[in-house]
Formats: C-alpha cells, structure tokens, sequence
C-alpha cells in the first residue's frame, strides 16, 4: 500500500465531509455551502483568556483542599522532598511591622508573556491560544531552563519514572510540568479547574475560575468592582492568576 | 528426474516461508470496531497519526481525534490471567506484540497510561486483590497457571 501522510488538509477535507456541511442550492451547478459549527464544549474556546482570582482572605492558613485535589486529579505526589513534583502549593506570608498574616495558594500564574517560553531551547514550553501555558511533553529534552526562569517557582522536574498516570494527564521522567489550569477540564467544557471545584467544596469558596476576556464572566466582574494584585507585578507579565487581600 | 528437482525446489522455498509464518507475532483481537481504512493502513501509518493528532490535541485543545492513544489501549486490550488488562510491562500487551518483533522501542508509555481509562487500577497492584472473591478466583487461576 502506498504510504500516505496524515495532513491537516487531509483530515479537515474527510471532516467536512463526515460532519455534513449545510448545502444550498441556489441555481443549477451553483452550491451554497456552510460549514456546520464545530461542537462547542469541546476544544480550545477562541479568543478566550482563561484564569484564576483567588482571595487570600478566605483562603485559611490549615487547608490544602486546592493542593490535594489538584494531587489527585493529576496524580503528582509531593512527600516533602526538594525533587517532588509540585504543581500548587500553599504560601503563608506575614508582614513583619504589621504582624498581618495571610495564606495564598502558588501555581503556574499564566503569564501573557511566559518567561519559561522564552527561554525553552525546543518550543515544548508554550502558551495556547487561550492564555493556558504548557509543556508539550512530546519535545521537551528536559533542559530545566524554563524552571530557572520561573519567577514564581512554579515548575517541577520528573525525576523519577512514573507508572499510572492518569489518562487526562500523561507525565513522565525526564520532563518538566506544571500547572496545566485543568486543560482537559477546559476542554471538556467543565468551566472550572480541581482546585477550584475542591475550594468550594470546603465552603471557603476563595477561588473563582473563569474567562478574563468574557466581560460578563464571574471573575471579569470581580476584577472590575473589587481591588486584585498579581504577584511580583513589577515584572509586568500580565499574569492569568490574580490575588486579592493578600 | 526433472519432476523430482522441481518438488525439492518447492520443498525448499516453501520452508522457509513456514518458518516465518511461525515466527510472525500473535497480534491480540482487539474489542471495539475495525478501522475503516483497514488494518494495513493502521499498520504502516500509527506512528504518522499519532503523531500528528498529538499536536491537534495539546496544542489546539482537539480531543475528539481519530489516532488517540487512550483509545488505542481502549479497544486494544488484553485480558491477563486475573482478569484485568495487562500494561506495557507484559510482553502480552498489544503494543508490544509487534514491536518487541520489530525491535522498536516505544516511549509513548512512559508518560501515557498503557490501559484503558477504566481500568481500576487497584486491579493493577498485586496484593491489593485479596478479599474481593472474584478476583481471588482470578488470582487463584493466575497462580495455578504460573505453577505450570
């Protein structure tokens, strides 16, 4: 048998086909044609910008619900150790004049522009188009640089060899992960991330998801009618992830 | 005389196309419907469709892709002696019929899960069967015929 690629043309072209374009006949010989939308919960939404807003004064110091939860949907596990793989931590601060304390959790913030992109020698660390940033596993050579220039020490390296991974998150040796915002959520069309769903479980509801370019979204109002900051700002990264009452 | 050279002839080439038939890999039944573009097609092209809907998916978000490894483990699997799917570990495994033959190394499951989503994974630890009767049988079965 001849060997045929799989294109993108390719596949698009038996698409249209399986899905069914909307036809109109106007006249002999001329077709109108429409494509049929594609399903719309599933896939990457455009022109969406998907992030978190977490309120530190909610967040209380003896939960890690979002840390576990996003354990257990990914299958990561942390035992302490400075090699652990560690997607979400909680972060308890203290102002020293003020004695004010007040407890945050720290993921991968989704940097508009991700330094850990910047640097990455293969493009395996990238950004999608609705704002979530990635590592694609598939090119990644384990370089560690984006974990360098991380400002907000949100990646980890695989040291070790995994054994079952979770379908919705493969991950292995020799790679660098992080915070992925629940992608295959995202893409599901579940509207929310493990952390997320987990904080409300526990009632503190200090975390809210959703999309920052959708003006009539949760979170877009939230930025609009309340005071937020994004951590280490200076760096002007327009981060994904806000923080209020820290 | 003539006729006598010509059936040693045939008795020589045909054995050692035997011989390969034999040697050729057991490749495991699979579950689910057979692909529409057949199996050679499958064959010769995986690793080019794996490879190409991997990008739809991570990069564009496309998880309802043709050439998707989870669902390959899916309708792919194969049934152990105690019952659950075996993983990459086994030389039963799918993946690993042909390409223990072929010699290739495959990497995709070292960070893919090599069974169905499914699957219960407690079923995949040894000792964590006990006490459920079922799958004590399976054990039982299993060790009967590991003894042999």
């Amino acid at each position: 048998m001849k060997k045929t690629s799989e294109n993108g043309a390719e596949r698009s072209r038996r698409d249209f086909l399986k899905a069914g374009a909307a036809a109109v006949t106007l006249a002999p010989g001329v077709t109108l044609m429409a494509l049929a939308a594609p399903a719309s919960a599933d896939g990457l939404k455009p022109g969406a910008r998907w992030g978190l807003l977490i309120d530190s004064s909610k967040c209380p110091e003896d939960c890690s619900a979002c840390v576990s939860a996003c354990s257990n949907e990914h299958g990561w596990e942390n035992n302490g150790l400075d090699t652990d793989p560690q997607w979400i931590r909680k972060v308890n601060l203290k102002n020293k004049q003020t004695g004010r304390a007040s407890s945050l959790p720290v993921m991968c913030q989704h940097c508009e522009k991700p330094p850990c992109v910047d640097v990455c020698p293969t493009g395996a660390s990238f950004k999608r188009e609705d704002g979530i940033v990635l590592v694609d596993r598939h090119i990644c050579i384990g370089c560690r640089y984006c974990m360098m220039a991380c400002p907000y020490k949100a990646r980890s390296f695989v040291h070790e060899p995994v054994t079952g991974q979770k379908h919705t998150t493969p991950r292995g040796n020799g790679t660098v992960e992080a915070c992925n915002l629940c992608v295959h959520k995202i893409d599901r069309g579940d509207g929310t991330t493990a952390c997320v769903e987990a904080c409300s479980a526990t009632g503190n509801n200090a975390m809210i998801f959703g999309d920052l370019n959708d003006p009539e979204s949760e979170i877009a109002q939230a930025l609009l009618n309340y005071p937020s900051t994004e951590l280490r700002g200076d760096l002007q990264l327009n981060l994904g992830v806000r923080y209020s009452n820290i | 005389m003539i006729r006598l050279l010509i059936i040693g002839l045939f008795a020589l080439l045909a054995a050692p196309v035997m011989a390969q038939d034999s040697l050729f890999p057991d490749i495991p039944k699979a579950t689910g419907e057979a692909h529409p573009e057949g199996n050679e097609y499958w064959r010769i092209n995986h690793p080019d469709m794996l490879r190409h809907d991997r990008n739809l998916t991570v990069h564009e978000g496309d998880r309802q892709i043709q050439a998707s490894i989870s669902e390959c483990v899916t309708c792919h699997a194969v049934k152990g002696p105690d019952a659950a799917p075996v993983t990459i570990e086994s030389d039963q495994h799918f993946c690993r019929a042909c390409h223990d033959y072929a010699a290739v190394k495959i990497d995709c499951f070292q960070c893919h899960s090599s069974v169905s989503e499914d699957t219960d994974q407690a079923l995949l630890l040894p000792g964590q069967m006990l006490g459920r009767e079922t799958e004590l049988d399976a054990l039982r079965a299993y060790l009967e015929g590991a003894s042999q």
